[in-house]
Protein backbone atom coordinates (compact mmCIF):
# COMPACT_ATOMS: atom_id res chain seq x y z
CA UNK A 1 0.00 0.00 0.00
CA UNK A 2 1.29 3.31 -0.86
CA UNK A 3 2.24 4.89 1.95
CA UNK A 4 1.09 9.22 1.87
CA UNK A 5 0.53 12.26 4.08
CA UNK A 6 -2.91 12.37 5.38
CA UNK A 7 -3.77 15.93 3.38
CA UNK A 8 -3.32 13.80 0.26
CA UNK A 9 -7.12 12.26 1.06
CA UNK A 10 -8.24 14.65 3.69
CA UNK A 11 -8.47 18.66 4.03
CA UNK A 12 -8.88 19.80 7.93
CA UNK A 13 -9.98 22.77 9.96
CA UNK A 14 -9.80 23.46 13.43
CA UNK A 15 -10.94 25.61 16.07
CA UNK A 16 -11.08 26.16 20.14
CA UNK A 17 -13.53 24.47 21.98
CA UNK A 18 -12.95 25.88 25.66
CA UNK A 19 -9.48 24.61 27.02
CA UNK A 20 -9.57 22.25 24.40
CA UNK A 21 -10.23 22.40 20.39
CA UNK A 22 -11.87 20.13 17.66
CA UNK A 23 -10.07 18.97 14.35
CA UNK A 24 -12.69 18.44 11.75
CA UNK A 25 -10.99 16.11 9.51
CA UNK A 26 -13.08 16.08 5.52
CA UNK A 27 -12.31 12.76 3.51
CA UNK A 28 -11.49 14.03 -0.04
CA UNK A 29 -14.15 11.23 -1.71
CA UNK A 30 -16.44 8.45 -0.31
CA UNK A 31 -13.63 5.55 -0.86
CA UNK A 32 -11.18 7.92 1.42
CA UNK A 33 -13.86 8.75 4.02
CA UNK A 34 -14.74 4.96 4.51
CA UNK A 35 -10.91 4.47 4.91
CA UNK A 36 -10.67 6.82 7.15
CA UNK A 37 -13.90 6.06 9.13
CA UNK A 38 -12.14 2.55 10.37
CA UNK A 39 -8.39 3.79 10.20
CA UNK A 40 -8.18 7.00 12.16
CA UNK A 41 -9.31 6.31 15.43
CA UNK A 42 -8.92 8.08 18.44
CA UNK A 43 -6.09 6.35 19.65
CA UNK A 44 -4.35 6.94 16.53
CA UNK A 45 -5.06 10.86 16.40
CA UNK A 46 -4.12 10.82 20.07
CA UNK A 47 -0.88 9.34 19.53
CA UNK A 48 -0.10 11.63 16.77
CA UNK A 49 -1.19 14.75 18.40
CA UNK A 50 0.27 13.85 21.79
CA UNK A 51 2.86 16.92 21.98
CA UNK A 52 0.16 19.72 21.70
CA UNK A 53 -3.02 17.78 23.31
CA UNK A 54 -2.48 16.54 27.42
CA UNK A 55 -6.08 15.77 27.28
CA UNK A 56 -9.34 12.83 26.25
CA UNK A 57 -9.85 12.71 22.47
CA UNK A 58 -13.55 12.30 21.37
CA UNK A 59 -14.48 11.54 17.94
CA UNK A 60 -17.93 12.22 16.22
CA UNK A 61 -18.99 11.22 12.86
CA UNK A 62 -20.83 13.32 10.54
CA UNK A 63 -21.33 11.47 7.03
CA UNK A 64 -23.46 13.52 4.80
CA UNK A 65 -20.28 15.99 5.17
CA UNK A 66 -17.62 13.34 4.80
CA UNK A 67 -15.97 14.47 8.26
CA UNK A 68 -15.20 12.91 10.91
CA UNK A 69 -14.61 15.60 14.01
CA UNK A 70 -12.70 15.08 17.18
CA UNK A 71 -12.20 17.21 19.99
CA UNK A 72 -8.82 17.30 22.01
CA UNK A 73 -9.83 18.12 25.31
CA UNK A 74 -6.50 20.01 26.45
CA UNK A 75 -4.67 21.51 23.98
CA UNK A 76 -4.52 24.82 24.35
CA UNK A 77 -2.48 25.44 27.69
CA UNK A 78 -5.54 26.72 29.45
CA UNK A 79 -6.72 28.07 26.56
CA UNK A 80 -8.35 32.14 26.28
CA UNK A 81 -6.13 34.78 27.78
CA UNK A 82 -4.96 31.89 30.47
CA UNK A 83 -2.82 30.38 27.79
CA UNK A 84 0.48 31.39 26.80
CA UNK A 85 0.62 29.29 24.05
CA UNK A 86 1.26 31.47 20.19
CA UNK A 87 -1.63 28.90 19.20
CA UNK A 88 -3.98 29.98 21.78
CA UNK A 89 -7.01 28.98 19.65
CA UNK A 90 -5.72 25.84 17.68
CA UNK A 91 -6.18 27.36 14.55
CA UNK A 92 -3.05 25.13 13.54
CA UNK A 93 -4.16 22.22 14.84
CA UNK A 94 -6.02 21.06 11.31
CA UNK A 95 -2.69 21.37 9.89
CA UNK A 96 -1.25 19.02 12.14
CA UNK A 97 -3.33 15.95 11.78
CA UNK A 98 -3.05 16.65 7.88
CA UNK A 99 1.15 15.94 8.61
CA UNK A 100 0.00 12.71 9.89
CA UNK A 101 1.56 9.54 7.31
CA UNK A 102 -1.08 6.99 6.30
CA UNK A 103 -0.68 3.36 4.08
CA UNK A 104 -3.51 4.14 1.70
CA UNK A 105 -5.01 0.60 -0.30
CA UNK A 106 -4.42 1.77 -4.52
CA UNK A 107 -8.07 1.59 -4.76
CA UNK A 108 -8.66 4.05 -2.37
CA UNK A 109 -6.17 6.72 -3.66
CA UNK A 110 -6.86 6.49 -7.22
CA UNK A 111 -10.44 7.02 -5.97
CA UNK A 112 -9.64 10.12 -4.83
CA UNK A 113 -8.79 13.31 -6.67
CA UNK A 114 -5.87 15.12 -5.32
CA UNK A 115 -6.50 18.85 -4.23
CA UNK B 1 -45.66 29.62 10.62
CA UNK B 2 -46.84 32.83 9.05
CA UNK B 3 -46.86 34.13 5.42
CA UNK B 4 -43.44 34.92 4.27
CA UNK B 5 -43.45 38.34 3.27
CA UNK B 6 -41.22 38.01 0.51
CA UNK B 7 -40.10 34.32 -1.31
CA UNK B 8 -36.32 35.01 -1.22
CA UNK B 9 -34.17 36.81 1.45
CA UNK B 10 -30.69 37.89 1.11
CA UNK B 11 -28.32 38.16 3.82
CA UNK B 12 -24.67 38.82 3.84
CA UNK B 13 -22.35 38.66 7.15
CA UNK B 14 -19.57 41.14 6.60
CA UNK B 15 -17.83 40.68 9.95
CA UNK B 16 -16.79 37.46 11.47
CA UNK B 17 -14.93 39.00 14.72
CA UNK B 18 -13.92 42.80 16.20
CA UNK B 19 -10.66 43.32 14.05
CA UNK B 20 -12.26 41.82 11.21
CA UNK B 21 -11.82 44.01 7.59
CA UNK B 22 -13.98 46.53 7.52
CA UNK B 23 -13.53 46.14 3.67
CA UNK B 24 -15.90 43.00 4.30
CA UNK B 25 -19.01 44.95 4.52
CA UNK B 26 -18.25 48.28 2.26
CA UNK B 27 -17.64 45.90 -0.50
CA UNK B 28 -20.96 43.90 0.77
CA UNK B 29 -22.93 46.84 0.18
CA UNK B 30 -21.51 47.78 -2.68
CA UNK B 31 -21.26 45.15 -4.71
CA UNK B 32 -23.81 43.23 -5.19
CA UNK B 33 -28.17 42.93 -3.95
CA UNK B 34 -28.30 42.41 -0.63
CA UNK B 35 -31.67 42.60 2.12
CA UNK B 36 -29.66 42.08 5.77
CA UNK B 37 -26.08 42.83 6.35
CA UNK B 38 -24.97 41.26 9.72
CA UNK B 39 -22.14 41.86 11.62
CA UNK B 40 -20.57 40.00 14.79
CA UNK B 41 -18.80 42.31 16.78
CA UNK B 42 -18.17 39.65 20.22
CA UNK B 43 -15.39 37.04 20.90
CA UNK B 44 -15.45 35.98 24.39
CA UNK B 45 -13.42 38.15 26.19
CA UNK B 46 -14.41 41.29 24.65
CA UNK B 47 -17.32 41.81 26.91
CA UNK B 48 -15.05 41.73 29.49
CA UNK B 49 -12.83 44.88 28.24
CA UNK B 50 -16.18 46.27 27.02
CA UNK B 51 -17.00 46.27 30.38
CA UNK B 52 -14.04 47.55 31.83
CA UNK B 53 -14.32 50.61 29.85
CA UNK B 54 -17.58 51.00 30.56
CA UNK B 55 -16.82 51.09 34.40
CA UNK B 56 -14.30 53.93 33.47
CA UNK B 57 -16.88 55.93 31.05
CA UNK B 58 -20.23 55.22 31.01
CA UNK B 59 -20.63 56.41 27.35
CA UNK B 60 -18.71 53.68 26.16
CA UNK B 61 -18.35 49.87 26.51
CA UNK B 62 -19.16 49.08 22.74
CA UNK B 63 -17.66 48.00 19.35
CA UNK B 64 -16.73 51.41 17.66
CA UNK B 65 -15.85 50.46 14.89
CA UNK B 66 -19.73 49.70 13.90
CA UNK B 67 -20.06 53.36 14.32
CA UNK B 68 -17.23 53.90 11.99
CA UNK B 69 -18.77 51.35 9.38
CA UNK B 70 -22.18 53.17 9.86
CA UNK B 71 -20.41 56.68 8.58
CA UNK B 72 -19.21 55.06 5.82
CA UNK B 73 -22.19 53.03 4.66
CA UNK B 74 -25.11 54.95 5.70
CA UNK B 75 -26.17 56.69 2.34
CA UNK B 76 -26.03 53.22 0.72
CA UNK B 77 -27.82 51.08 3.32
CA UNK B 78 -30.96 53.63 3.45
CA UNK B 79 -30.93 54.24 -0.38
CA UNK B 80 -30.54 50.48 -1.33
CA UNK B 81 -32.74 49.35 2.02
CA UNK B 82 -30.39 47.20 3.45
CA UNK B 83 -31.13 46.52 7.15
CA UNK B 84 -28.53 45.84 9.28
CA UNK B 85 -28.27 43.47 12.76
CA UNK B 86 -25.37 43.91 14.86
CA UNK B 87 -24.09 42.61 18.06
CA UNK B 88 -22.16 45.96 18.71
CA UNK B 89 -24.29 47.23 21.53
CA UNK B 90 -21.12 44.90 24.00
CA UNK B 91 -22.28 45.73 27.24
CA UNK B 92 -23.60 48.98 26.38
CA UNK B 93 -26.42 48.96 23.57
CA UNK B 94 -27.84 52.39 24.05
CA UNK B 95 -24.60 54.14 24.29
CA UNK B 96 -24.18 52.25 20.60
CA UNK B 97 -27.43 53.47 19.65
CA UNK B 98 -26.57 57.07 20.06
CA UNK B 99 -23.80 56.74 18.60
CA UNK B 100 -25.53 55.50 15.63
CA UNK B 101 -28.40 58.31 15.17
CA UNK B 102 -25.48 60.37 15.91
CA UNK B 103 -23.96 59.84 12.71
CA UNK B 104 -26.60 59.28 10.80
CA UNK B 105 -27.87 62.53 11.76
CA UNK B 106 -24.39 63.82 10.59
CA UNK B 107 -25.26 62.47 7.16
CA UNK B 108 -28.39 64.18 6.80
CA UNK B 109 -30.19 61.16 7.46
CA UNK B 110 -33.05 61.59 9.61
CA UNK B 111 -36.51 59.44 10.34
CA UNK B 112 -34.17 56.03 10.21
CA UNK B 113 -35.16 53.81 12.74
CA UNK B 114 -32.93 52.34 15.30
CA UNK B 115 -33.72 49.25 17.39
CA UNK B 116 -31.78 47.73 20.52
CA UNK B 117 -32.32 44.36 21.84
CA UNK B 118 -31.38 44.31 25.90
CA UNK B 119 -31.32 41.73 28.51
CA UNK B 120 -28.30 39.93 27.76
CA UNK B 121 -26.41 41.54 30.50
CA UNK B 122 -27.13 40.16 33.65
CA UNK B 123 -23.73 41.43 35.65
CA UNK B 124 -26.46 43.69 37.94
CA UNK B 125 -28.83 41.15 38.54
CA UNK B 126 -26.10 38.61 39.36
CA UNK B 127 -26.81 38.37 43.42
CA UNK B 128 -30.86 38.20 42.71
CA UNK B 129 -30.41 35.59 40.08
CA UNK B 130 -28.51 33.31 42.91
CA UNK B 131 -31.26 34.11 45.22
CA UNK B 132 -33.88 33.19 42.83
CA UNK B 133 -32.33 29.68 42.84
CA UNK B 134 -29.71 29.91 39.67
CA UNK B 135 -26.21 28.01 41.20
CA UNK B 136 -24.28 29.38 37.82
CA UNK B 137 -22.15 25.90 38.25
CA UNK B 138 -19.60 25.91 36.01
CA UNK B 139 -21.07 23.96 33.44
CA UNK B 140 -17.05 22.52 32.43
CA UNK B 141 -15.98 21.52 36.01
CA UNK B 142 -19.11 21.29 38.14
CA UNK B 143 -17.24 23.85 40.44
CA UNK B 144 -19.63 26.75 42.92
CA UNK B 145 -19.36 30.24 41.49
CA UNK B 146 -18.55 31.42 45.11
CA UNK B 147 -14.91 30.73 44.58
CA UNK B 148 -15.14 33.44 42.12
CA UNK B 149 -18.03 35.22 42.35
CA UNK B 150 -15.69 38.57 43.98
CA UNK B 151 -13.93 38.55 40.88
CA UNK B 152 -16.67 38.44 38.34
CA UNK B 153 -16.00 40.98 35.93
CA UNK B 154 -19.07 40.46 33.45
CA UNK B 155 -21.91 38.28 33.04
CA UNK B 156 -24.27 38.07 29.97
CA UNK B 157 -26.24 35.10 28.59
CA UNK B 158 -26.32 33.65 25.12
CA UNK B 159 -29.90 35.37 23.69
CA UNK B 160 -31.55 34.06 20.69
CA UNK B 161 -32.78 35.12 17.85
CA UNK B 162 -36.45 35.68 18.11
CA UNK B 163 -35.75 39.48 20.05
CA UNK B 164 -34.04 40.07 16.89
CA UNK B 165 -37.19 39.23 14.91
CA UNK B 166 -39.50 41.82 16.97
CA UNK B 167 -36.67 44.24 16.86
CA UNK B 168 -37.17 44.05 13.02
CA UNK B 169 -40.97 44.01 13.37
CA UNK B 170 -40.61 47.70 14.32
CA UNK B 171 -39.42 49.04 10.60
CA UNK B 172 -35.70 49.53 12.47
CA UNK B 173 -33.52 49.65 9.91
CA UNK B 174 -30.88 48.83 12.21
CA UNK B 175 -30.81 46.33 15.15
CA UNK B 176 -28.17 46.56 17.69
CA UNK B 177 -27.60 44.01 20.30
CA UNK B 178 -25.31 43.15 23.15
CA UNK B 179 -24.36 39.23 23.78
CA UNK B 180 -26.35 36.63 21.47
CA UNK B 181 -25.44 33.67 19.60
CA UNK B 182 -23.44 34.22 16.70
CA UNK B 183 -26.03 31.97 14.01
CA UNK B 184 -28.71 34.25 15.62
CA UNK B 185 -28.27 37.14 13.62
CA UNK B 186 -28.88 35.35 10.36
CA UNK B 187 -32.08 33.43 12.26
CA UNK B 188 -33.46 36.52 13.55
CA UNK B 189 -34.22 38.32 9.99
CA UNK B 190 -35.82 34.81 8.85
CA UNK B 191 -38.09 34.65 11.28
CA UNK B 192 -39.23 37.82 10.60
CA UNK B 193 -39.57 37.57 7.02
CA UNK B 194 -40.61 34.02 6.67
CA UNK B 195 -42.46 34.15 9.81
CA UNK B 196 -41.25 31.36 11.52
CA UNK B 197 -42.61 29.91 15.00
CA UNK B 198 -41.35 28.31 18.30
CA UNK B 199 -42.98 25.21 16.51
CA UNK B 200 -41.21 25.25 12.90
CA UNK B 201 -38.08 23.37 14.41
CA UNK B 202 -36.50 22.43 10.64
CA UNK B 203 -36.96 25.89 9.28
CA UNK B 204 -34.93 26.87 13.10
CA UNK B 205 -32.27 24.54 12.63
CA UNK B 206 -31.84 25.99 8.72
CA UNK B 207 -31.44 29.61 9.46
CA UNK B 208 -29.22 28.32 12.30
CA UNK B 209 -27.32 26.65 10.37
CA UNK B 210 -26.73 29.12 8.18
CA UNK B 211 -25.82 31.54 10.24
CA UNK B 212 -23.14 29.48 11.44
CA UNK B 213 -21.72 28.64 8.05
CA UNK B 214 -21.49 32.82 7.28
CA UNK B 215 -20.78 33.64 11.06
CA UNK B 216 -16.62 33.97 10.43
CA UNK B 217 -16.90 35.77 7.74
CA UNK B 218 -14.76 34.61 4.48
CA UNK B 219 -13.85 31.94 6.30
CA UNK B 220 -16.47 29.59 3.94
CA UNK B 221 -15.50 31.22 0.75
CA UNK B 222 -11.97 30.46 0.90
CA UNK B 223 -10.31 32.06 3.81
CA UNK B 224 -8.37 29.56 6.17
CA UNK B 225 -8.64 26.62 3.45
CA UNK B 226 -6.38 23.66 3.31
CA UNK B 227 -5.92 24.26 -0.50
CA UNK B 228 -5.40 27.96 -0.38
CA UNK B 229 -2.93 27.52 -3.11
CA UNK B 230 -6.27 26.93 -5.44
CA UNK B 231 -8.44 29.55 -3.85
CA UNK B 232 -8.65 32.33 -6.57
CA UNK B 233 -7.90 36.26 -5.85
CA UNK B 234 -7.47 36.00 -2.16
CA UNK B 235 -7.22 39.63 -1.82
CA UNK B 236 -10.58 40.54 -3.07
CA UNK B 237 -12.30 37.72 -1.62
CA UNK B 238 -15.64 37.76 -1.65
CA UNK B 239 -17.63 37.72 1.95
CA UNK B 240 -20.58 35.25 2.24
CA UNK B 241 -23.92 35.83 1.28
CA UNK B 242 -27.04 33.59 1.80
CA UNK B 243 -29.91 33.31 -0.33
CA UNK B 244 -32.72 32.13 1.97
CA UNK B 245 -36.53 30.34 1.11
CA UNK B 246 -39.19 29.88 3.33
CA UNK B 247 -38.82 26.47 3.34
CA UNK B 248 -35.73 26.71 5.34
CA UNK B 249 -34.06 25.11 2.36
CA UNK B 250 -30.80 28.03 1.25
CA UNK B 251 -27.86 28.61 -1.03
CA UNK B 252 -24.88 29.98 -0.08
CA UNK B 253 -23.08 32.10 -2.24
CA UNK B 254 -20.68 35.28 -3.07
CA UNK B 255 -21.12 38.60 -4.88
CA UNK B 256 -20.18 38.77 -9.10
CA UNK B 257 -16.51 39.39 -9.32
CA UNK B 258 -15.86 38.98 -6.26
CA UNK B 259 -12.54 36.43 -5.07
CA UNK B 260 -12.41 33.64 -3.21
CA UNK B 261 -14.73 30.52 -3.83
CA UNK B 262 -17.62 28.98 -2.69
CA UNK B 263 -18.14 25.34 -3.24
CA UNK B 264 -18.88 21.94 -1.01
CA UNK B 265 -14.69 22.09 0.58
CA UNK B 266 -14.83 25.48 1.48
CA UNK B 267 -18.76 25.21 3.08
CA UNK B 268 -17.82 21.96 4.67
CA UNK B 269 -14.85 23.53 6.43
CA UNK B 270 -16.34 26.18 7.85
CA UNK B 271 -19.27 23.36 9.23
CA UNK B 272 -16.53 21.99 11.06
CA UNK B 273 -15.31 25.62 12.50
CA UNK B 274 -15.64 25.12 16.27
CA UNK B 275 -18.09 22.10 15.78
CA UNK B 276 -18.90 19.82 18.77
CA UNK B 277 -21.15 16.86 18.16
CA UNK B 278 -22.40 17.84 14.90
CA UNK B 279 -26.12 16.06 15.65
CA UNK B 280 -26.44 18.11 18.64
CA UNK B 281 -26.00 21.73 17.67
CA UNK B 282 -27.34 23.18 20.89
CA UNK B 283 -28.92 27.04 20.54
CA UNK B 284 -31.24 29.16 22.63
CA UNK B 285 -33.75 28.30 19.72
CA UNK B 286 -33.51 25.08 18.58
CA UNK B 287 -31.43 22.32 18.71
CA UNK B 288 -30.37 21.70 14.78
CA UNK B 289 -28.82 18.58 13.59
CA UNK B 290 -25.98 19.79 11.06
CA UNK B 291 -25.58 15.76 9.77
CA UNK B 292 -29.49 16.23 8.57
CA UNK B 293 -28.61 18.29 5.58
CA UNK B 294 -27.43 17.49 1.81
CA UNK B 295 -24.74 20.14 0.55
CA UNK B 296 -24.67 20.35 -3.51
CA UNK B 297 -22.82 22.53 -5.75
CA UNK B 298 -25.68 24.17 -7.75
CA UNK B 299 -23.48 26.62 -9.98
CA UNK B 300 -20.76 28.41 -10.01
CA UNK B 301 -19.63 29.97 -6.57
CA UNK B 302 -23.58 28.33 -5.39
CA UNK B 303 -23.98 25.37 -2.48
CA UNK B 304 -27.16 24.39 -2.24
CA UNK B 305 -28.07 23.05 1.73
CA UNK B 306 -31.22 21.33 1.28
CA UNK B 307 -33.10 19.21 4.29
CA UNK B 308 -32.47 20.44 7.69
CA UNK B 309 -33.54 18.98 10.93
CA UNK B 310 -33.91 20.25 14.17
CA UNK B 311 -34.87 19.03 17.50
CA UNK B 312 -36.89 21.57 20.56
CA UNK B 313 -34.70 23.79 22.63
CA UNK B 314 -33.57 23.30 25.36
CA UNK B 315 -35.42 25.48 28.86
CA UNK B 316 -31.69 27.29 29.44
CA UNK B 317 -29.89 29.93 28.20
CA UNK B 318 -25.96 29.65 28.11
CA UNK B 319 -24.93 32.12 30.29
CA UNK B 320 -20.66 32.92 30.18
CA UNK B 321 -19.32 34.76 33.10
CA UNK B 322 -15.89 36.31 33.26
CA UNK B 323 -13.30 36.76 36.32
CA UNK B 324 -9.82 38.26 37.37
CA UNK B 325 -8.05 35.00 37.04
CA UNK B 326 -4.16 36.09 37.90
CA UNK B 327 -1.56 37.78 35.89
CA UNK B 328 0.46 36.83 32.94
CA UNK B 329 3.40 38.13 31.00
CA UNK B 330 4.80 36.82 27.52
CA UNK B 331 7.99 38.32 25.78
CA UNK B 332 10.30 37.35 22.81
CA UNK B 333 13.50 38.13 21.37
CA UNK B 334 15.22 36.82 17.75
CA UNK B 335 18.27 34.90 17.84
CA UNK B 336 19.79 34.58 14.54
CA UNK B 337 22.87 31.27 13.54
CA UNK B 338 24.69 29.80 13.42
CA UNK B 339 23.54 27.55 16.69
CA UNK B 340 20.32 29.66 16.64
CA UNK B 341 17.91 26.63 18.16
CA UNK B 342 21.15 25.55 20.89
CA UNK B 343 21.12 29.42 21.50
CA UNK B 344 17.80 30.00 22.33
CA UNK B 345 18.06 26.83 24.91
CA UNK B 346 20.55 28.37 26.43
CA UNK B 347 18.99 31.52 26.94
CA UNK B 348 15.98 30.23 27.80
CA UNK B 349 18.09 28.40 31.29
CA UNK B 350 19.90 31.89 31.81
CA UNK B 351 16.82 33.67 32.23
CA UNK B 352 15.19 31.17 34.75
CA UNK B 353 18.57 30.63 36.53
CA UNK B 354 19.09 34.54 37.05
CA UNK B 355 14.90 34.77 38.06
CA UNK B 356 15.74 31.44 40.46
CA UNK B 357 18.87 33.43 42.10
CA UNK B 358 17.27 36.45 42.93
CA UNK B 359 14.25 34.35 44.21
CA UNK B 360 11.81 33.90 41.98
CA UNK B 361 10.80 30.26 40.70
CA UNK B 362 8.01 29.34 38.20
CA UNK B 363 6.56 25.82 38.28
CA UNK B 364 5.78 24.03 35.02
CA UNK B 365 2.21 25.01 35.17
CA UNK B 366 3.05 28.95 35.49
CA UNK B 367 5.92 29.25 32.65
CA UNK B 368 6.21 28.64 28.98
CA UNK B 369 9.05 28.45 26.76
CA UNK B 370 8.95 28.34 23.01
CA UNK B 371 11.20 28.33 20.10
CA UNK B 372 9.43 29.26 17.17
CA UNK B 373 10.97 28.60 14.13
CA UNK B 374 11.56 25.30 15.32
CA UNK B 375 8.29 23.51 15.21
CA UNK B 376 6.15 25.46 17.97
CA UNK B 377 2.71 24.80 16.93
CA UNK B 378 3.06 20.98 15.96
CA UNK B 379 5.03 20.20 18.73
CA UNK B 380 5.68 16.34 18.68
CA UNK B 381 5.41 15.54 15.12
CA UNK B 382 8.73 15.40 13.33
CA UNK B 383 9.47 17.92 10.94
CA UNK B 384 13.20 17.42 9.83
CA UNK B 385 13.82 21.07 8.47
CA UNK B 386 12.77 22.60 11.75
CA UNK B 387 16.10 20.79 13.58
CA UNK B 388 18.14 23.03 12.12
CA UNK B 389 16.28 26.11 11.70
CA UNK B 390 18.52 29.99 10.42
CA UNK B 391 16.83 31.66 13.26
CA UNK B 392 14.68 31.01 15.74
CA UNK B 393 12.13 33.47 17.85
CA UNK B 394 12.59 32.54 21.82
CA UNK B 395 9.32 33.56 23.30
CA UNK B 396 8.81 32.85 27.17
CA UNK B 397 5.61 33.53 29.01
CA UNK B 398 4.85 33.03 32.81
CA UNK B 399 1.62 32.92 34.87
CA UNK B 400 0.38 33.35 38.34
CA UNK B 401 -1.46 35.04 41.05
CA UNK B 402 1.00 37.06 41.98
CA UNK B 403 1.25 40.12 39.77
CA UNK B 404 4.81 41.11 41.00
CA UNK B 405 6.48 38.05 40.83
CA UNK B 406 5.04 37.98 37.18
CA UNK B 407 6.10 41.18 36.36
CA UNK B 408 9.63 40.28 37.81
CA UNK B 409 9.85 37.98 34.79
CA UNK B 410 9.46 40.55 32.51
CA UNK B 411 12.61 42.84 33.27
CA UNK B 412 15.21 39.56 32.68
CA UNK B 413 14.46 38.63 29.26
CA UNK B 414 15.93 41.78 27.02
CA UNK B 415 19.11 41.78 29.08
CA UNK B 416 20.27 38.66 27.17
CA UNK B 417 21.32 40.71 24.50
CA UNK B 418 24.39 42.48 25.83
CA UNK B 419 24.58 39.10 28.39
CA UNK B 420 23.67 36.05 26.81
CA UNK B 421 25.18 34.50 23.28
CA UNK B 422 25.56 36.50 19.97
CA UNK B 423 23.02 37.66 17.59
CA UNK B 424 20.25 38.09 19.89
CA UNK B 425 17.81 40.85 19.25
CA UNK B 426 14.51 41.92 17.97
CA UNK B 427 13.94 43.40 21.26
CA UNK B 428 11.56 46.13 20.51
CA UNK B 429 8.37 45.97 22.39
CA UNK B 430 10.67 46.38 25.61
CA UNK B 431 10.10 44.89 28.75
CA UNK B 432 6.97 42.23 28.98
CA UNK B 433 4.65 43.60 31.38
CA UNK B 434 1.99 41.84 33.41
CA UNK B 435 -1.38 41.60 31.87
CA UNK B 436 -4.61 40.58 33.92
CA UNK B 437 -5.73 36.62 32.53
CA UNK B 438 -9.33 36.91 32.21
CA UNK B 439 -11.15 33.16 33.06
CA UNK B 440 -14.57 31.95 31.85
CA UNK B 441 -16.87 30.54 33.67
CA UNK B 442 -20.03 28.83 31.44
CA UNK B 443 -23.39 28.13 33.61
CA UNK B 444 -26.73 27.74 32.45
CA UNK B 445 -29.55 30.23 33.62
CA UNK B 446 -33.68 29.06 32.98
CA UNK B 447 -35.42 31.18 30.01
CA UNK B 448 -38.21 32.35 32.80
CA UNK B 449 -35.62 34.36 34.45
CA UNK B 450 -34.13 36.25 31.96
CA UNK B 451 -36.64 39.05 30.50
CA UNK B 452 -35.46 40.69 26.78
CA UNK B 453 -36.21 44.11 25.99
CA UNK B 454 -36.54 45.73 22.31
CA UNK B 455 -36.47 49.56 21.75
CA UNK B 456 -36.68 51.66 18.94
CA UNK B 457 -35.62 55.43 18.16
CA UNK B 458 -35.72 57.36 15.06
CA UNK B 459 -32.67 59.64 13.67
Amino acid sequence: MPTVLLSRIAAARSGDKGEGSNVGIMARSQAAYEFLRTWLTTERLAEHMHGINAGDVVRYEADNMRVLNFILSDSLGGGGSASLKTDAQGKTHGLAALRMTVDVPTEVLEATPEA
Amino acid sequence: MSDPKRPLVRIANGQGFWGDSILGPIRLVREGPLDYLTLDYLAEVTLSIMQKLRSRDPSKGYATDFVKLIERTAKDLVEKDIKVVANAGGVNPRACRDAVLEALRAQGLHGVKVATVEGDDILESLDTLTAAGEPFTNMDTGAALSGVRDTVTSANVYLGAFPIAEALATGAQIVITGRGTDPGLVLGPLIHEFGWGPEDLDQLAAGTIAGHIVECGAQCTGGNHTDWQSIPDMAMIGYPVIEATPSGDFTVTKHEGTGGRVDVGSVVHQLCYEMGDPANYITPDVVADFTSVSIEQDGENRVAIRGAKGLPATPTFKASLSYADGWKALGQLTISGPDALAKARACAEIVWQRLAYDGFEYGPEERLVEFVGANVCHAGIPIPEASDPSEVVLRMGVKGPDRAKVDRFGSELVPLVTSGPPGVTGFAGGRPKATEIIGFWPALVAKEHITTNVTVSES
